[in-house]
């Protein structure tokens, strides 16, 4: 008998159609030292003029300058779907000249977003949750150095497990091709050995076709990518109007796979890897973060303490969620049970040892 | 080193023409021989943050491979690692040292980044006045170790300098001649460089920061100073790699884009570096390093010791009567010091005696307290030894009671049976 066709085939358009019309949110950050090319290579990724008539502070005013946060939300349109971008800038990072815990605010920032969707999400009214939590972080590394330095390590060591980090070479025009190579496997050498966790690439299914795939492999090799940005039109040998950089001795071509990979970060970060990155950062980092969170709440002298707490009585939109500093003092609680109880079993211990020495003692006396 | 001397003042020179050739103008050219066979000292510090081309760029300057490895970004402080060569161009002999400020802005807290520098290059100075002050010395003779030039390596940002540079430069602007450049200049295109370079320039005046002046007082060299001091800072790309470009090799870079020449002036500020720092400026920056910097850290250290020129009554001082009351002095001190230490040694055996004594005493009384409890116990036990032997000997005359009632019974029992036998055997004979 012929198989009837039930239609459910469908699917995937009335999927692209609902999501057309809910339209994307996504929140990128940018981190990384001041000169590396950060706001040319997001105008150049999104072609918008995000940073305009920027004002760059003096060196004197950057001596002890803290890194503030900065948010700029821009909605942008193609082919009928809706984005809302909300790029998080991070200026002021590594600029003064002692530069410790300076990345303390942008930990504080990735995890206030964590706690304020966990909030929203155990709320009574979930109709409209916004969702601000940041889906990649874009990690600036200089290509004027050796490798990663150890405010990169320290950096990428504090957020690894709670934003998708891609790391690339900014200025990446700095470097001759031989030397792009080494600096990107010192770079993937480094991460190795400080076990920090970068976004990993889905593995491609294995019935995409050859091209696909070919494609794929080349742009997971070629981790950190190594970009150059440019908001300037310039014609190239060819006549043909393309972005880049006009130096006397040849021109730059910000789109071209030989020069650098704008390409390759274009594709993955827009085309093909920006719902994957909001999945991971739901699905995984925010995940790991509300069991983290949870977990303290559930300890046994903390849900004494919740138990008496008003978490009975109000509404579940008022739980008290702990905040990490209450999570570091419970840790701290338990550990002083803990040794309590040692020192009462050290206790019995001698008290047991005293009266047998005790004995011992009043037979000896006896014979 | 020519010194300048002084004239008095209300002296007139009366200028007198020669009437024919005496050949004292080959005077200059006798200094360039006795130079020249003596040899020239450079000492150059390259201060900048790790992988910026410090050492490519020196490779690049003298036209050979100054050997180095490479450092890691993992240095836990700054530390100066000097280098010196032995160069020979015709008949000039140069004796070059290289330092290199290894690890320097790959910390997280570069608040102490300025002073291994600072302390190296006073360090230097040091030794030259120590060889100065000494009595049998050997200055033409000296190797001569202070910083002639400081190049500091600027990254190519493209905004303006780093906290750390305004810093580490202001630190180092009072002792020693620095020249800032721009390192990697590859990276900035034309139109930004113009707009750096004087962002640069404005920031480092405003902040009073004293850069080397290429010096315009002597006519030869004026014209060409002048012209070089308007491109500051130099741009400069440093490579030891070599490019085919037409029909000659020449020290390149090749990018996908194009071929960045080292040596081209439409490309990189190379050449003028080059000629300022070596073929034009080389003997200003030594003298100025004498008669500027090191003067001034003289004068600094002596004041500090205490020298002056003019006593208060505004005669000047000799060098001798300063020396003699500082030595005066000095010794006065030595001997108050030792005062000092034998008082406070007297002081401390005596307390140690005490202590002692203290000890003693305090072992005497346990000593007494011992030998009573060993007493008391040795008569406790005597006690308990004649209560054992007591009790021993009631045991053992209970002992033999018992054995003797044991004995009569057994004989009581004896007998009784030897009766109860004798009944038995009698029935027998009596029935019969």
């Amino acid at each position: 008998m012929d198989k009837e066709y039930v239609g459910f085939a469908a699917l995937p358009n009335q999927l692209h159609r609902k999501s057309v019309k809910k339209g994307f949110d996504f929140t990128l950050m940018v981190a990384g030292e001041s000169g590396l090319g950060k706001s040319t290579l997001i105008n150049s990724l999104f072609l918008t003029n995000l940073y305009e008539d920027r004002q760059m502070p003096e060196a004197s005013a950057r001596l002890t300058q803290t890194l503030t946060i900065e948010r700029r939300g821009v909605e942008i349109e193609e082919g009928g779907v809706k984005v809302k971008l909300t790029l998080v800038d991070t200026p002021g990072f590594g600029d003064s000249v002692d530069c410790s815990d300076c990345w303390l605010p942008v930990v504080h920032f990735i995890e206030e977003q964590f706690e304020q969707y966990l909030r929203d999400e155990s709320g009574l009214n979930r109709k409209n949750i916004q969702d601000s939590r940041v889906h990649c972080c874009l990690y600036f590394v200089s290509p004027f150095g050796r490798g990663l330095r150890p405010l990169d390590v320290a950096f990428l060591r504090a957020v690894h497990e709670k934003v998708n980090i891609i790391p690339v070479i900014g200025k990446a025009d700095a470097l001759m091709p031989k030397e792009t190579q080494a600096l990107k496997q010192k770079i993937r050498d480094q991460l190795k050995e400080e076990e920090i966790n970068i976004y990993q690439f889905p593995e491609c299914d294995s019935d995409e076709d050859e091209d696909f795939k070919r494609q794929d492999a080349e742009m997971k090799e070629s981790i950190p990518f190594a970009v150059v940005g440019s908001c300037e039109v310039v014609k190239d040998g060819g006549s043909r109007p393309v972005r880049g950089r006009r130096y006397t001795w040849g021109t730059v071509e910000v789109e071209n796979p030989q020069h650098c990979d704008f390409l390759n970060l274009r594709r993955m970060l827009v085309q093909t890897h920006l719902q994957d990155l909001k999945e991971v950062t739901h699905d995984l980092l925010y995940e790991g973060y509300r069991a983290r969170c949870l977990q303290s709440l559930a300890r046994p002298g903390a849900r004494d303490r919740a138990s008496r707490s008003k978490l009975s009585r109000q509404s579940a939109t008022e739980i008290p969620l702990p905040m990490l500093p209450l999570a570091e003092t419970e840790k701290l609680i338990r550990e002083k049970d803990e040794e309590l109880r040692r020192m009462q079993e050290m206790l019995e211990k001698m008290q047991a040892q005293m009266q047998q020495s005790r004995a011992q003692d009043e037979e000896s006396d006896a014979l | 080193m020519a010194v300048a001397v002084g004239r008095p003042s209300n002296e007139e020179l009366r200028n007198l023409s020669l009437s024919g050739h005496v050949g004292f103008d080959s005077l200059p050219d006798q200094l360039v021989n006795k130079s020249t066979s003596q040899g020239f000292c450079f000492n150059i510090l390259c201060v900048g943050e790790t992988g910026i081309g410090k050492s490519t760029l020196m490779d690049t300057l003298f036209n050979t491979k100054f050997e180095s490895d490479p450092a890691t970004h993992n240095e836990p402080g700054v530390r100066l690692k000097a280098r010196s060569y032995e160069l020979q161009e015709s008949n000039v002999r140069l004796k070059l040292t290289i330092v290199d400020t290894v690890g320097f802005g790959d910390q997280i807290n570069k608040d102490d980044s300025y002073k291994p520098i600072v302390e190296y290059i006073d360090a230097q100075f040091e030794a030259y006045l120590q060889e100065e002050l000494k009595i049998k010395r050997s200055l033409f003779n000296y190797h001569d170790t202070r910083i002639h030039a400081c190049l500091y390596f600027i990254a190519p940002t493209g905004h303006s300098l780093k906290s750390l540079d305004l810093v580490t430069m202001k630190k180092l602007d009072s002792k020693v001649n620095i020249i800032p450049i721009i390192a990697k200049a590859d990276t900035i295109a034309k139109n930004e460089l113009h707009k750096f370079k004087s962002k640069i320039m404005s920031e480092l005046v405003s902040n009073g920061v004293q850069i080397y002046q290429f010096p315009t007082d002597e006519e030869t060299v004026a014209e060409i100073n002048a012209t070089m001091s308007v491109h500051l800072p130099f741009a400069v790309v440093g490579s030891t790699e070599e490019v085919k470009i037409g029909n000659k090799m020449a020290k390149a870079r090749q990018y996908p884009w194009g071929v960045v020449q080292v040596e081209n002036e439409n490309h990189c500020d190379f050449v003028k570096l080059r000629e300022m720092l070596i073929r034009v400026n080389m003997e200003d920056l030594r003298e100025q390093t004498h008669t500027r910097h090191y003067e001034l850290y003289r004068r600094c250290k002596l004041e500090e010791m205490g020298f002056k020129d003019t006593d208060p009554d505004s005669k000047p001082f000799s060098l001798q009567e300063t020396y003699e009351a500082k030595r005066n002095e000095f010794l006065g001190e030595l001997q108050k010091k030792e005062e000092e230490m034998r008082q406070m040694f007297v002081m401390r055996v005596k307390e140690k005696e005490a202590e002692l004594k203290e000890a003693e005493k305090e072992l005497h009384e346990k000593f007494d307290l011992l030998k009573r409890t060993h007493q008391d116990e040795k008569k406790k036990v005597e006690d308990k030894k004649k209560e054992l032997e007591e009790e021993v000997n009631n045991f053992q005359k209970k002992k033999a009671a018992a054995q003797l009632l044991q004995s009569q019974a057994q004989q009581a029992g004896a007998q009784q049976t030897k009766k109860d036998k004798d009944k038995k055997n009698s029935p027998w004979l009596c029935t019969e």
